[in-house]
């Protein structure tokens, strides 16, 4: 076969793989072999970096800043995860059903997905405002005083939550709407025959056949909710800001506002190794609870 | 059992299933309400005068009905360039990631090589590393490279994911082997096969790849937050963010809205054409803009 051989073959090699794989040198694993060497730097992108060992890490370790930020994200991810999985969950249950126009709310719920996290952040800062706002407002009329949300550091991380859970439902639903789909129905049948009630079908068919794309959902959402950011960068107040900084905004603060791009990979680091042993701990503890069809 | 109380059975069975539909009808109502509402809302603040923005309760339907906000708009900020901004980067960028991920996953699919796999676990290990990782030594590499304010600097570093060749690979992979063997004897080359035959057979996969990458060129913030540092390629969620008024000033929200509706649009229209696409891609990857 011509140019499957010896020589030959190499160069269609060269010509297929060459641009990917040198920008993936460039930008990508350059990058990060560069901001691991970083982590042992102390530069300010103006005078010469100088070499301080570990200082990096032992002053991450004692930086109250660094530590509320970390503080704030996991606050964040115990109260959206739980939340949006749910919610999620029940939304796809629902936009399962063989309804008729069931396609117009399936594409609903997918729209904030789509969209921009500085428009949904624009969008719903003005929702929270406490003064015109709708959500205040709607509260008012069923007899409840909103909080100050954004203007607030006390509340302000329940509106991020709020605004984070809402954009991201569509997005996990669409993942158990296909999970709901993989389920066959002759499970179904077999219990109906038993007279299942609805709840028990749900109970002991649904959920467990829907572990591993439960478990993947979780995944997905807890290495994506470790690194939120624009949200918390873009909604509070200035004045409510002490109560939703979070890591990435502080690494993004670290590099491009103080300058210090050795504490910043740093904190970058960290943020990956957090993630890492995370993920790597779900698919230590994925055997005890989730149900593969062999 | 009798004739008439089959009847009744039937028909409370019936009204069940009516009221359970009622139930299940009202439940997707408020659903889609959730999901819309803010969507209104934002079309509705942009149509509005700027005194009737901050009234006590809410009027869904603009009086007087007005585009002065979308003027205003026009006037603080150079929205045209930075729509011509948005789109060069994103068209750009997609199609140049669907090209060389499509290259690069034909050279692993379709070719086999030593070293093969040693290459492709690179790729594989990059995909777990977060951009934040990347976002400083890149930023330094444009400054040593001269592309901070340039579309190079808003495009390339995103184009390189190994995330479109994995995903391309799988496609590839799943085409018979017997495809090309008949080319090769016709004399066809390793071009001619991928883009003639690979490539209009993997159109599902590429209309994948090409909504994510367009999604996340279109929606990206943070990246060209700190590369385009002038006005002059600013993308239009830059330009977006840039409009509230921090403390020095009274933020006002038609204006904003207004931006936010057309940074959103282009988006939501490709959304409709290609909503398949979309779902498919969440499916796939779990990745999300």
């Amino acid at each position: 076969m011509a140019g499957n051989r010896g020589i030959h073959k190499w160069k269609w090699v060269i010509f297929f793989l060459s641009p990917s794989l040198i920008g993936l040198l460039v930008f990508m694993i350059g990058p990060i072999l560069y901001s691991l060497r970083l982590t042992f730097f102390e530069w300010n992108l103006i005078s010469d970096a100088h070499y301080i060992g570990l200082d990096n890490f032992r002053e991450l370790y004692h930086d109250t800043d660094f530590h509320q930020a970390f503080k704030h994200t996991l606050t964040y991810i115990a109260l959206y995860t739980p939340s949006v999985m749910v919610l999620a969950l029940a939304t796809a249950l629902l936009l399962n059903r063989p309804l008729r126009g069931i396609a117009f709310f399936r594409a609903a719920t997918f729209v904030p997905v789509v969209s921009s996290w500085v428009v949904v952040s624009l969008m719903w800062r003005w929702i929270f405002n406490p003064r015109f706002g709708l959500l205040n407002y709607g509260l008012v009329q069923i007899g409840i005083t909103g909080p100050n949300w954004l203007f607030d550091p006390d509340s302000a991380l329940y509106a991020l939550i709020i605004a984070g859970v809402w954009k991201d439902i569509g997005f996990i639903a669409v993942m158990f709407l296909a999970g709901l789909q993989s389920i066959s129905d002759t499970y179904y049948e077999a219990a109906r025959i038993d007279g299942a009630k609805v709840w028990q079908q749900l109970r002991f068919i649904t959920l467990p056949m829907l572990t591993p794309t439960t478990f993947f959902a979780l995944i997905i959402s807890l290495i994506n909710s470790f690194q939120v950011f624009e949200q918390a960068w873009l909604m509070p107040e200035d004045f409510a800001r002490s109560g939703t900084s979070v890591v990435v905004e502080q690494i993004v603060n670290n590099a491009f506002r103080y300058n210090r791009m050795g504490y910043a990979a740093a904190m970058s680091w960290v943020l990956f190794a957090v993630i890492f042993v995370v993920t790597l701990v779900q698919l230590v503890l994925q055997k005890r609870w989730v149900h593969y069809e062999s | 059992m009798t004739l008439a109380s089959t009847q009744v059975n039937r028909t409370l069975r019936q009204s069940k299933q009516i009221a359970a539909g009622i139930l299940q009808y009202a439940a997707l109502g408020l659903l889609a309400l959730v999901m819309l509402i803010p969507f209104v809302w934002m079309l509705s603040t942009s149509l509005k005068t700027t005194q009737y923005v901050l009234s006590a309760t809410p009027q869904f339907i603009p009086d007087p009905l007005t585009i002065d906000s979308y003027k205003t708009l026009f006037d603080l900020m150079p929205m045209d360039r930075m729509m011509i901004n948005s789109i060069v980067v994103a068209v750009v960028g997609t199609l140049g990631q669907i090209l060389f991920s499509a290259m690069a996953a034909y050279a692993f699919a379709r070719m086999t090589w030593r070293g093969q796999n040693a290459v492709f676990l690179l790729y594989l290990i990059t995909m777990m590393i977060p951009s934040q990782v990347t976002l400083i030594p890149l930023f330094i590499l444009m400054r040593q490279l001269g592309w901070v304010n340039s579309y190079q600097g808003l495009i390339l570093p995103g184009l390189f994911s190994a995330f479109g060749t994995f995903l391309l690979r799988q496609s590839f992979l799943s085409l018979p082997r017997d495809l090309e063997e008949a080319a090769f004897m016709d004399g066809a080359n390793h071009f001619t096969i991928f883009w003639r035959i690979i490539l209009p057979l993997s159109k599902p996969a590429l209309a994948t790849l090409s909504v994510l990458s367009f999604m996340q060129y279109w929606n990206s913030y943070l990246w060209p937050l700190f590369v385009a540092r002038e006005d002059l390629f600013m993308t239009l969620p830059v330009g977006l963010a840039k409009l509230q008024g921090g403390p020095r000033a009274l933020t006002q929200w038609n204006v904003v809205m207004a931006g936010a509706v057309i940074t959103v649009l282009p988006m939501l229209i490709v959304y409709l054409f290609a909503q398949k696409w979309f779902i498919r891609s969440v499916t796939l990857s779990g990745i999300k803009g």
